[in-house]
């Protein structure tokens, strides 16, 4: 009973978040009379908000270490992008040169912010909000104003446009066109299925508990159908977007980094009792300061798919996309204390997001509606969160009950 | 009876597997000083806390009386409208407000469209002419020093129409001079004003100096109410101490090995006031396979002293010599402690010894994780089969070691506090309070995983406030007042009365002075 318990209510945040992912699926594909899961649609939706989920795993690693958020990373996307458009258009470099020094700027002005936040520790959010306004303001220094465009097709190609199709399709102009989808969706499904065999297989083995075949084989079959699906879809426009590599790859490292490393288990111990830890002999200050360090990388990364995207460096570039990180976050289930959350959670909350976004812009509805009805979300993820987790009930519950009792008595 | 001022009768409070308070009794006559007097954990806060309504009506059984009324309070509130004013240990100040403001605070002194200063600033100089402190009522709390803070605590209940004044362990933090202004004080209140109070100490000679009666709680009981103008110290000390041994101890025959650990002239200053010694010159040694512990009352130092050397996670300025098996060590993280051998289970398991929101094995693995991952990946399978072993070995209950240690009973949470440090390999344990706040069998259990820890040649450094406890389970006991140590007992040697005679003639020394 406590076991069932125990797990259920730790898993009962996640599988509440995918069961509204999907019912929001579900309600805008109906409000939009299917235009949401059509092919170019779903196509633009992953371009559209790659870089949310890059931000927001490396803001989960933030949140993680006890609640602290970044504030810059909107900024340090511009900055990044800036100094791309510099590299490439002004300055003419070569492309992947320029991507890895992006990518190094990134680091380094992530160590700026940690070494304020992990050793000087001054509050991150004074740092990092501090980091907004310098390097907002160093965007518009670079690009002295100006927008930058275009960029080389090398670099486009990096996170622009789909997967070569070297398959062909059935008819290039409509319908199933791109067997290459098909194919790296029938992969991933197999894969799928097959971890799901072994690891049932490896747990029995070892003697943990496990679930019944015919459970593993139905899960298995469900995450492969999704995934099939949804490379269905792709396969009917011009494939699978580059960008789902990039995004791909950062969410398997990132999941794997935070369960099974060494690092990661410290990430967890800091936020959830930065005493104990320390007096466990972790690091605290340095993994607060990696985290940092991370968080910006991961901002580069951003800011190079976002302005290849755009095709320019323009310094309004990243305007907000910290809270669209942040907010990914704690929907998907992180505790603004820090010590939880997951990688996969926060997917799915950057999905909810994206998908509330793209429906409602399909829908017509304004800019305005759409900020409060995002706000909304936010408050009820975390406020369902908040709830079903306190032990002691809300304190002004408590009053009011225990005084009927008094009247009773 | 009838002119009794409070009467708390049949007081029962239970806290998660503990029964703090069992059935205690206090009466209090108008105009007098009583004192509370009972070791470390008797129930004397809780007691308080009770009583001004910090645990609400329907948290404890009993009832209790006022001036011949029956009283339930919700809240704070409730008792200090009837004039009943708790000052904490830990004074509750605000730093960065002045002496009237913090005065008023929460009784702010308003008139029409907000805050009346003149009247709040006249008011408050009024009170504070009372308590003979001299000083500008808007001086920022922060600029006056500790003894004053009290006064300024004083005259805030002054403030409030004071009928019974409370105070935990009032002169705790007070140098002789000012420890002495406020018994006078509260003598003066007394003959002047009439106003009782209640006092926690435990200063025998303050309270022999200013009490009428002394009530002694053992615990979680009352014991006595006693005249103090007819008993002596000897008499008193008897009372806090004199329970029955019963065989709570799980025998052990001790086998000692050479010396393991030796800390020489071992002196730690306070990490933000760095002017304060807290510990001096003290110097120690522990053998391998002997249980060593050190006796003082709380705040004595022990947890700094284990802390500062523990990889110096507490502390400023720390110098010494520390020699594992005659080696000398320099230990500046809790990391490099852990490598050198060497475990600190802390008296706050929640606090800083768990991470409550992650499962048993993440917990049990946290402070040695490259015992089970290569490389700076953990290997699961390893991980899994650790925890389990712990669990097994030490009978953590619960269902597996998935389970989220903030759901575990006190008990099951030691065990997993302990099994956490017996995973790091250490040879040296250093146990704070190992025992606090879990039920009786727990106890056992704990004491029996402290026996075999040291059968298989470990050596143990145990701080504890249960006097009983080190009487019964310690080869050697050291005795720590005010960051000094002044004794060095072997169990033949050692009885509480010794310990406790040893403890109150240490740290009466300083006030000799006034005291006779």
């Amino acid at each position: 009973m406590g076991k069932l318990k125990g797990s259920f209510s730790k898993n009962i945040k996640q599988f509440v978040m995918l069961i509204a992912l999907v019912v929001i699926i579900v309600l805008f594909q109906a409000l939009t009379n299917g235009t949401l899961l059509k092919p170019m649609n779903v196509f633009n939706l992953i371009n559209q908000n790659a870089y949310v989920v890059v931000l927001a795993a490396g803001m989960l690693v933030c949140i993680l270490t006890g609640g602290n958020i970044d504030l810059s990373v909107g900024s340090v996307v511009a900055f990044v992008g800036a100094c791309a458009g510099t590299f490439m258009i002004t300055w003419e470099w070569d492309p992947y040169l320029s991507v890895l020094l992006c990518l190094l700027i990134g680091i380094l002005i992530g160590a700026w912010h940690g070494f304020w936040i992990a050793y000087v520790r001054i509050p991150a959010f004074i740092v990092t909000l501090s980091g907004q306004l310098i390097f907002r303001g160093l965007t518009l220094i670079v690009l002295k104003g100006l927008t930058l465009s275009p960029f080389p097709r090398a670099f486009m190609s990096l996170s622009t446009g789909a997967i070569g199709n070297f398959l062909g399709g059935l008819d290039p102009g409509s319908g199933l066109r791109n067997f290459t989808s098909l194919l790296i969706g029938l992969v991933l499904a197999a894969g799928v299925v097959a971890q799901q065999i072994k690891r049932r297989a490896d747990r029995k083995r070892k003697g943990y508990s496990y679930d019944s075949l015919p459970m593993t084989l139905l899960r298995a079959l469900v995450i492969a159908a999704a995934i099939l699906y949804f490379f269905w879809i792709l396969a009917n426009y011009i494939g699978t977007p580059i960008v789902l590599i990039t995004v791909g790859i950062v969410l398997v490292v990132y999941s794997y980094l935070t369960s099974k490393t060494v690092m990661g288990r410290h990430l967890y111990a800091v936020g959830g009792n930065e005493k104990a830890a320390r007096l466990s002999g972790v690091k605290t200050d340095k993994i607060k300061f990696l985290a940092y360090v991370n968080m910006s990388f991961l901002a580069a990364v951003a800011g190079l798919i976002f302005s290849a995207r755009l095709q320019s460096s323009s310094p309004q570039a990243g305007m907000g996309f910290e809270l669209d990180a942040i907010g990914a976050c704690f929907i998907g289930g992180a505790s603004a204390y820090g010590g939880i959350g997951t990688v996969g959670g926060t997917l799915i909350g950057a999905l909810i997001m994206g998908v509330l976004n793209n429906g409602m812009s399909i829908m017509g509805i304004s800019i305005d509606l759409q900020q409060v009805v995002k706000g909304l979300v936010l408050l009820a993820a975390v406020a369902f969160d908040v709830i079903s987790k306190q032990k002691i009930s809300l304190p002004f519950l408590t009053r009011l009950f225990r005084r009927r009792r008094q009247a009773e008595a | 009876m009838a002119d009794a001022l409070l009467q708390m009768r049949g007081i029962t409070k239970l806290f998660p597997g503990v029964r703090a308070l069992d059935n205690v009794n206090l009466t209090v006559q108008e105009g007098e000083i009583h004192a509370i007097v009972g070791e470390n954990g008797a129930g004397k806060s809780t007691l308080m806390n009770v009583l001004s309504g910090i645990y609400p009506y329907g948290s404890y059984e009993g009832d209790i009386f006022f001036e011949g009324r029956e009283c339930r309070f919700q809240n704070i509130k409730d008792s200090e409208r009837l004039g009943i004013v708790i000052i904490h240990q830990e004074l509750a100040l605000v730093p960065y407000l002045s002496i009237g403001e913090n005065m008023f605070l929460g009784n702010e002194q308003t008139g029409f469209g907000g805050i009346n200063w003149d009247q709040t600033y006249e008011k408050a100089a009024e009170h504070m002419r009372e308590v003979g402190l001299k000083e500008d009522p808007r001086t920022l709390i922060k600029d006056i020093g500790v003894g004053k803070q009290q006064l300024v605590e004083i005259a805030k209940a002054l403030a409030k129409n004071v009928r019974l004044l409370i105070l935990d362990e009032p002169t705790s933090a007070l140098n002789d001079e000012d420890s002495l202004n406020l018994l006078n004080l509260l003598k003066q209140f007394r003959s002047e004003r009439g106003i009782t109070s209640i006092m926690i100490s435990h200063k025998l000679n303050e309270i022999a100096y200013v009490s009428d009666n002394i009530t002694i709680l053992r615990d979680g009981a009352t014991i006595e109410t006693l005249k103090t103008s007819e008993v002596t110290e000897a008499r008193i000390i008897k009372g806090m101490v004199g329970r029955e041994m019963v065989d709570r101890f799980p025998k052990r025959v001790p086998s000692i090995g050479g010396v393991a650990l030796e800390i020489e002239n071992w002196t730690v200053y306070h990490p933000l006031f760095t002017e304060r010694k807290v510990v001096d010159n003290v110097s120690l040694h522990v053998n391998a396979g002997e249980v060593v512990g050190i006796a003082g009352l709380i705040g004595a130092g022990r947890t700094e002293l284990c802390q500062s050397v523990f990889g110096r996670v507490y502390g400023a300025k720390i110098s010494g010599t520390l020699k594992k098996y005659g080696k000398p060590l320099e230990l500046l993280s809790a990391a490099d402690a852990i490598r050198e051998g060497f475990a600190y289970i802390t008296e706050d398991r929640k606090g800083d010894g768990l991470v409550l929101s992650n499962s048993i094995k993440h917990n049990v693995t946290l402070s040695r994780l490259e015992l089970v991952s290569q490389r700076g990946v953990i290997d699961a399978d390893l991980e899994q089969r650790a925890a389990e072993d712990y669990k097994e070995k030490l009978d953590i209950r619960a269902t597996d070691v998935e389970q989220q240690v903030g759901n575990l009973s006190g008990g099951n949470q030691q065990k997993v506090l302990v099994g956490k440090w017996m995973f790091s390999q250490p040879d040296i344990m250093m146990l704070d309070e190992p025992t606090r706040g879990i039920d009786v069998n727990a106890k056992y259990e704990i004491y029996s995983i402290i026996n075999r820890l040291v059968g298989e040649g470990k050596s143990i450094l145990m701080v504890s406030s249960e006097l009983p406890e080190l009487l019964g389970m310690c080869d050697r006991i050291y005795v720590m007042v005010e960051g000094r140590m002044v004794g060095e007992l072997t169990r033949e040697q050692a009885s509480q009365e010794v310990i406790m005679g040893m403890i109150i003639e240490a740290s009466k020394g300083a006030q000799t002075t006034w005291a006779s």
